[in-house]
């Protein structure tokens, strides 16, 4: 099945700054990708060139088959959620819903009737009438999703649509976007800086840097098995170790950091490479027996979190080490300066190129 | 630090519109109740000499008197639709160029505000006249056999005072349209709106505060308008101001200059009180 959105070696630079690299990527009918990357890394700069607000200086974009790198915004038939949601302050709510209606010419009756179903979807049944002044941040939220798709669009874009609003608002509006996406099929396009956010609401996820894509894929791919150092430190809290490869053989293979520790780990790599080890702080359990895969150091900072005890291990070489330990089995309260060792199981070391 | 503390001490204790504060205006408003205020009103009062209505009588019912005050309205609704006209595409210009050529354009806008009304209006003179630039290069060129009269008649008067007082309009739509939105405009060609379409349901509804202030600041101006009509105008095409000139400077009728003068101050205060009626109607039930 051909890729719905097809985006072909895209390259956009600002004067000297070089947005967008040589970018690729492709999405698929129905799903909800997102692209994942700090502020500055090209990933608002490719959505414009999406939704035909930027024109690539290379490279090619093509939705459904067709070539619209060309295409001037309005013909595109793209929806799109700004990231101030851009609702049109001296109409009604039913007036910006029936806005892109009116531009496709559709019958007075029937945009009476498609606006009164859109507010329903979102809803928003009854607020047609007031002005987006007199909304809430979440309502107006909605009412940009609404506008964004009642024109039944070949393709839905989310400019970090959630960023105004507070944690509570915006968990519940993550939730509300999938549902609604789910709902009507519509292949999406999310664009968020906050990779906790990624993670709940993404089929796939595309991370950016530096105007690159660095990853694509399922959440739990690009959470488990990151492929750079980048999309290692970005998404989820990780230890990030650099050594080589001292011996390998059928999944398995012995690590030495560059610290001198040496690790097991349960994954085959070219012997004598450089490599990456990564780490996530919550599969590291308390040891009682020094040994293989067993860490000492002395606890540098602890904070109680909630759910865990979150602490900074200093290792014997200097290296720091964070550690999760989950409340329920951390034997007492993990104090500064205390003695602790962690085991490092085999399959929790995953191990990736480095550049 | 005692600098800081300084600052922000009064800041605590001054109330708004305080006594003191009125004290401080004291000089600005007896100037201008012993200089402008009592004038006025003192000329205006001659328009009722001896409780006579005799002089707003001649006024409002010799048809002359009449004629110019129609010509006079037409004349400034004309500047005023010629300046929106050509106003609007300058003014849109500038809010969405870049700083540098903004800076330039402005340069070029103002350059005119700062030369005499008086040697602009000359200088349309020596363009527009009978053996002016314009003609000369016309007939040169072979467009036209006999000069064309492009003054001392509603063109030239029009011509004239459309380049006085196109300032006074780009001003106000500038910075309306500084105040729209690029993502709005963005948001609507995303929605599917055609650049007609963008500017008709976006830009002329955001910016209907400006265009009502720019083309009420340009009528008004354009109605008691002197030097340019009395020039370019040449007899010709008399304007009520020309004519109040008349009364007060040839006839020596002070107490009909003066019902002139207050029929004019009354329609166009009645003018601003419409037009300014309109715009906060058009605002009333949006918040």
């Amino acid at each position: 099945m051909p890729a719905e959105l097809e985006i072909a070696s895209v390259s956009k630079s600002f004067g000297p700054v070089l947005a967008l690299d040589d970018v690729g990527l492709s999405v698929r009918a129905g799903e909800l990708l997102t692209i994942l990357g700090p502020s500055g890394s090209g990933k608002t700069t490719l959505l414009r060139v999406i939704a035909g607000y930027e024109t690539p200086d290379r490279g090619a974009v093509r939705l459904r088959g067709a070539d619209i790198t060309a295409l001037p915004a309005a013909r595109r038939n793209i929806g799109m959620v700004f990231q101030n949601y851009a609702l049109f302050p001296h109409m009604t709510v039913g007036g910006n819903i029936a806005f892109p209606l009116q531009m496709r010419r559709r019958k007075r009756a029937e945009i009476a009737e498609i606006v009164e179903a859109a507010l329903r979807l979102v809803d928003l049944a009854g607020y047609a009438a007031r002005y987006p002044s007199q909304l809430s941040g979440g309502q107006q939220q909605r009412v940009a999703l609404a506008r964004a798709v009642v024109f039944e669009p070949l393709l839905l874009l989310l400019d970090e649509p959630f960023g105004a609003l507070d944690r509570k608002l915006r968990e519940a509006m993550q939730l509300e976007v999938r549902r609604l996406q789910r709902r009507l099929g519509i292949t999406t396009l999310f664009i968020t800086h906050d990779q906790e956010e990624a993670l709940i609401l993404s089929d796939r996820v595309a991370v950016m840097n530096r105007g690159r894509i660095e990853q694509v894929g399922a959440p739990t791919e690009i959470y488990h098995r990151p492929q750079s150092a980048f999309v290692a430190d970005f998404v989820g809290e990780s230890n990030i170790f650099r050594g080589h490869v001292a011996a390998s053989a059928e999944g398995a293979s012995v690590i030495v950091l560059d610290g001198g520790v040496m690790l097991d780990c349960a994954q085959a790599w070219q012997q004598g490479a450089r490599v990456g080890a990564m780490i996530r702080p919550e599969r590291l359990t308390p040891a009682d027996v020094p040994g293989r895969n067993v860490l000492e150091g002395t606890i540098a900072e602890a904070a109680f979190i909630g759910t865990a005890w979150k602490c900074a291990l200093r290792l014997g070489d200097g290296a720091t080490v964070l550690v999760r330990l989950p409340t329920a089995s951390a034997t007492g309260l993990p104090a500064s300066g205390a003695r602790l060792a962690v085991r490092v199981p085999p399959e929790s070391i995953h191990l990736f190129a480095l550049e | 630090m005692s600098g800081a503390i300084a600052f922000h001490a009064p800041a605590a204790t001054r109330r708004p519109g305080g006594l003191g504060a009125f004290l401080l205006i004291l000089p600005a408003l007896a100037l201008f109740l012993a200089l402008f205020a009592f004038p006025v009103l003192r000329l205006l009062s001659l328009g009722f000499a001896d409780f006579s209505f005799a002089w707003y009588a001649k006024a409002l019912t010799q048809p002359l008197y009449r004629e110019v005050f129609a010509l006079t309205f037409r004349i400034a609704a004309a500047t005023t639709a010629l300046c929106l006209l050509l106003g609007y595409p300058v003014a849109y210009w500038l809010a969405t160029t870049t700083q540098r050529r903004r800076a330039i354009g402005f340069l070029f806008i103002l350059l005119p505000f700062w030369t005499s009304v008086l040697v602009r209006t000359y200088a349309w003179m020596v363009l527009l006249g009978r053996n002016g630039v314009v003609n000369k290069i016309l007939l040169g060129l072979g467009v036209i056999d006999h000069p064309l009269a492009l003054i001392y008649d509603f063109t030239g008067v029009l011509i004239g005072m459309v380049h006085v007082l196109l300032p006074y309009m780009i001003l106000p739509l500038y910075s309306a349209l500084r105040r729209v939105d690029p993502s709005l405009v963005q948001a609507a060609e995303g929605l599917g709106a055609s650049g007609f379409a963008v500017f008709r349901r976006v830009y002329l509804p955001l910016t209907a505060s400006g265009i009502a202030a720019g083309s009420i600041l340009v009528f008004v101006l354009a109605l008691g308008f002197f030097i340019t009509p009395a020039l370019l105008g040449g007899g010709h095409v008399v304007m009520i101001a020309v004519l109040i000139q008349q009364e007060v400077g040839e006839l020596l009728d002070w107490n009909f200059a003066a019902a002139l003068s207050g029929l004019l101050l009354v329609l166009t205060l009645a003018i601003y009180a419409l037009v300014q009626g309109a715009v906060e109607r058009r605002q009333r039930g949006r918040p």
